[in-house]
């Protein structure tokens, strides 16, 4: 068994960011496209350990704490937003949001 | 004495001043008339005194005499001008008067009979609206016309003449309420004006060739050397012939000659003293004033002078025959001064001058009181003009009964009247030149100037009244202010002529004769015809005349005979009664022909230099730069604007494409941006 | 057991990094959300074994209590609260699906293929560095990973810190705004 690098966790890094990234994109229901952004996020903070135990240096877990933080925030607002829109519409579909158009 | 001269023509424009100016509305009727009468009166006995002054100092034989001449001041100095005798002079035109032998007779002709009918119309107009305004244009008349013939230049001659012109007019249109006294008034300036114009030429003639307008500057020069004016000068004439004739034209205006006399008749639209006065003794003899004052030059221009004779006879003829068949009074009279304005110049052309000017001032004194009589009768019958319905006035006025007929006489020349004196001199001249055309046309002009005027007398004094009841009761005698100056004009219509005795009595020829100045080398023809054949010939015809006039006219015959006589000759009777339809031919010709050209140069400047000139250059301009203005407008600054809106709108309708709504759409968009930065990313890490 | 104990890492990476990527393509793919936040959860776990694996032990516990047991738990809430009885008939995935598919694999292959190409040195040169800290009086505290990160979090990083805290205020705020019933 080859050992493991850094590599190997950037791989995986990527892997979940193009699954993140492909939900967030490809997905008509909300929450589904919100859990896809914590996807996107974890991938990031994956990236960030492995890089931090190749230089032996703290900062990328620092990074990572930050991230977390951010990204909890971001999914209660989110889902805050969600709520709202559930209200208005009395659907998740991003189909049917569309005042933006035009 | 003498030096007060300059105060004659001054006192009635002062009167003129006070009346019209300064005291108007203010003063009593009485005060206007005393101020009025006043000044002139003043100035008559000025004038009596100034000309025994200067009479006394005229030496008996004429040798060494002298005009007194009296410069006021430089009125206008026009600096160096070109003339063709004395090469550059300095030409500048004082402001004075003289006084010589021609201007004391119409100096005292003028104030004398001036002051008697400025009397005479204290009484006529007392019942009048605009009395002070009568008495301010009487006297600015009476200031004109002494300027007139005081003057010591052509220049101030003319301001005299133009001021009795517009005098003469103001006083026609006295009565501007009615419609025809102003028509009249505009009748008479226009038609003065045809001939000013003429005579404006003859002085620019004169200022041309002698560089200065001054009698004493030109007349006496032109004597001593003849030559001066008789070579070449305008229109195949001779300069003299040149200036003669301009000047006659301009007197032709005046003094109502054949052309321009229309405006004469018309005239007795204005308040009868005026008619009296101005068309009667003084304004229009003003014309003949000119002709004798310029005897120089008519002298050295024979062709001139004939037609000025010519002339003259011919109106005499015509005017007569006219008077015979006219029912107004004052047109009778007025064609009769028509007529004896005629003989003057017929005397003027043949060169008795001193005729022209005796005949002038007896005129003045039986004319005279022939209109102030007339106008005493229309005042009797409150305004009644007609004589068909007058008759048997002899017993109501008797007063201007016996002075009109002293008139009457006095105008059909009957000895012992003024008349009788001069035109029996100017028919002498006319034989003692050998011209009988000249002198028959005189003698039968005689005749019917004694018919007309005794048809008048007849239908107006004899026979019975043949007008209304109103009026009868109406009529009365004049008062004293009318009447008096009426006998003072009598006396002087019987002793003027007696100043004129043919042969070697004759005071008025001896006190003329410095004026006449003979021009060297030129001769007079004389023939001896006896004056006392004349006489005698002139008195028959004269006196046939009256007695045909009495017997259709007279006793208590009426109209009836003389209708009758119309009745045979109704042609020739409605040829003369419309004054031989003179106006209406000039009214077809000139004045249509006039305002059909004023017409056209209206349409011209209307039309052609205002609509197409002006507005078509505005029409252009405007819309030329409007268009212009619009298309670039529309074009180039809208088409800016359009072009950014369509811009605009072509991105916007691109780019709204973007703005789906769909919030995947935009999270594709975001990550597909991402992407490209990782591309630059790249590129720029591998470079 | 050798062989346990000479590739155990190994195993442990490859397991868990299987676990974590199919997990992950089950949230995408799971059409009730439900089940997609359960596939959540489960990738959570997966990354915080991951995080053991590379000697972040403080940062996998935090894994497991913030994102677990925040939120996720705070996921679950909302989705039983959206109540959804029926699941809407439609399709699963968008328009874009197929675009996105391609950019998703685009960033897979071709940029992954791109960044592996990079050469790293030897892994973890100075291991006592992410377990140790120098203390106030300059001796080095070999306390392990949580102190060393508290002590980095509490000195180093201390304004990102308080930003971060404000941060939380600000998005707790905005939560209970846009969760009011107006």
């Amino acid at each position: 068994m080859p050992e493991i690098t850094t590599h190997h966790f950037l791989v995986v890094s990527f892997l979940l960011f193009a699954i993140g990234v492909f939900g967030v994109v490809a997905r008509k229901n909300m929450i589904t496209v919100l859990m896809s952004i914590e996807l996107v996020l974890n991938s990031v903070n994956i990236n960030l350990i492995a890089f931090s135990y190749q230089f032996s240096d703290l900062t990328g877990q620092i990074f990572a704490i930050f991230t977390i933080t951010v990204a909890a925030g971001e999914a209660a607002v989110g889902l805050g937003i969600l709520i709202a829109l559930f209200r208005l519409r009395e659907t998740t579909i991003l189909d049917q949001a569309t005042e933006l158009k035009g | 004495m003498k030096e007060l001269l300059w105060l004659i023509p001054v006192l009635p424009f002062l009167g003129a001043l006070l009346n019209g100016v300064l005291l108007r509305g203010r003063i009593s009727k009485k005060a206007v008339a005393a101020i009025a009468c006043g000044t002139v009166g003043i100035a008559a006995l000025l004038s009596l005194g100034i000309i025994a002054d200067y009479a006394m100092s005229i030496p008996a034989g004429h040798e060494g005499w002298q005009p007194f001449e009296q410069d006021l001041y430089e009125w206008i100095p026009a600096g160096p001008i070109k003339t063709t005798l004395d090469g550059v002079k300095n030409f500048t035109i004082p402001f004075g008067f003289l006084l010589d032998p021609l201007s004391c007779v119409m100096l005292f002709v003028v104030t004398f009979v001036g002051f008697l009918i400025h009397v005479y119309s204290v009484g006529y107009m007392s019942h009048e609206q605009g009395f002070q305004r009568y008495f301010t244009y009487l006297n600015l008349f009476m200031g004109a016309m002494l300027l007139l013939i005081l003057g010591n230049s052509y220049a101030v001659m003319f301001v005299g003449w133009e001021g009795v012109g517009l005098c003469s007019y103001l006083l026609i249109g006295f009565y501007y309420k009615e419609e025809f006294p102003p028509y009249a008034g505009r009748k008479a300036f226009i038609v003065n004006r045809i001939g000013d114009f003429a005579f404006v030429l003859g002085m620019f003639a004169l200022v041309a060739h002698f560089g200065s307008l001054k009698y004493t500057e030109i007349l006496p020069r032109i004597a001593k050397n003849p030559e001066l004016i008789t070579g070449a000068g305008f229109l195949g004439l001779t300069l003299a012939g040149f200036i003669a004739l301009c000047f006659f034209v301009g007197a032709t205006g005046k003094s109502a000659q054949i052309p321009l006399y229309v405006w004469l008749p018309d005239a007795m639209a204005g308040p009868t003293p005026v008619s009296a006065l101005i068309h009667a003794a003084t304004m229009v003899t003003a014309g003949v004033y000119m002709v004798v004052r310029s005897n120089v030059i008519y002298q050295l221009a024979p062709g001139v002078s004939q037609l000025v004779a010519v002339i003259g006879a011919a109106t005499a003829i015509f005017a007569a025959s006219i008077g015979l068949a006219q029912t107004d009074i004052k047109k009778v009279l007025a064609y009769s001064t028509v007529s004896q304005l005629g003989y003057m110049f017929l005397a003027a052309g043949l060169g008795a001058y001193t005729a022209a000017i005796f005949h002038l001032g007896t005129h003045a004194f039986f004319k005279a009181l022939l209109f102030l009589g007339s106008g005493s009768v229309i005042h009797a019958m409150g305004g009644e003009q007609d004589m068909r319905s007058m008759g048997g006035l002899k017993k109501a006025l008797p007063q201007t009964y016996r002075t009109f007929l002293i008139g009457c006489l006095a105008i059909a020349g009957i000895f012992p009247f003024a008349g009788f004196f001069s035109k029996d001199e100017i028919l002498h001249a006319a034989a003692g030149h050998g011209q009988w055309v000249l002198y028959a046309v005189g003698l039968i002009t005689a005749a019917l100037t004694a018919f007309y005027m005794f048809r008048a007398f007849f239908m107006t004094f004899h026979g019975h009244f043949r007008g209304t009841h109103e009026q009868e009761h109406h009529l009365h005698e004049s008062p004293a202010v009318m009447t008096i100056p009426l006998w003072i004009l009598a006396v002087g219509a019987i002793g003027s002529g007696w100043l004129g005795l043919p042969g070697d009595w004759n005071l008025m020829h001896h006190f003329l004769e410095p004026v006449i100045l003979q021009p060297r080398g030129v001769e007079v023809a004389e023939h001896d015809v006896s004056a006392l054949l004349l006489a005698l010939i002139a008195l028959a015809v004269a006196g046939t005349a009256i007695f045909l006039a009495y017997r259709i006219y007279g006793g208590d015959r009426g109209l009836e005979k003389g209708r009758v006589w119309a009745e045979r000759f109704p042609g020739v009777h409605r040829l003369l009664s419309n004054k031989y339809y003179v106006d209406e031919l000039y009214d077809a010709t000139a004045i249509r022909g006039f305002w059909a050209t004023a017409r056209g140069l209206f349409r011209f400047d209307a039309g052609f230099i205002d609509g197409f000139l002006v507005n078509g250059t505005r029409n252009l301009t405007v819309n030329a730069l409007s268009l212009g203005s619009g298309l670039f407008d529309k074009y180039v600054v809208d088409g800016l604007v359009n072009l950014v809106g369509t811009v605009l709108d072509g991105s916007s309708r691109v780019f709204r494409r973007l703005q789906t709504g769909y919030v995947a759409n935009y999270a594709l968009v975001l990550v597909a941006g991402m992407f490209v930065l990782i591309c630059v990313y790249m590129v720029w890490r591998l470079s | 057991m050798d062989f346990l104990v000479a590739n155990g890492a190994a195993i442990l990476f490859y397991v868990f990094a299987a676990i974590a990527v199919v997990s992950a393509l089950g949230v995408v793919a799971m059409r009730n959300p439900m089940y997609g936040a359960i596939c959540l959860l489960t990738t959570f776990l997966a990354v915080a074994v991951l995080f053991l694996l590379r000697h972040a032990e403080f940062l996998a516990m935090v894994q497991i209590f913030v994102y677990g047991g925040g939120i996720m738990v705070l996921f679950l809430f909302v989705i039983m609260l959206i109540n959804l009885h029926r699941l809407p008939e439609i399709r699963l995935f968008g328009r874009q699906s197929p675009l996105a598919g391609v950019l998703a694999v685009i960033l897979t292959v071709f940029f992954g293929w791109f960044f592996l190409q990079t050469r790293f040195g030897p892994a973890n040169p100075s291991p006592e560095k992410l377990v140790s800290f120098i203390d106030a009086q300059q001796q080095v505290q070999r306390l392990g990973n949580s102190q060393a990160v508290a002590w980095d979090l509490y000195t180093q990083h201390l304004l990102p810190f308080e930003i971060a805290s404000i941060f939380l205020l600000i998005a707790m705020i905005g939560a209970v705004v846009l969760g009011r019933r107006l």
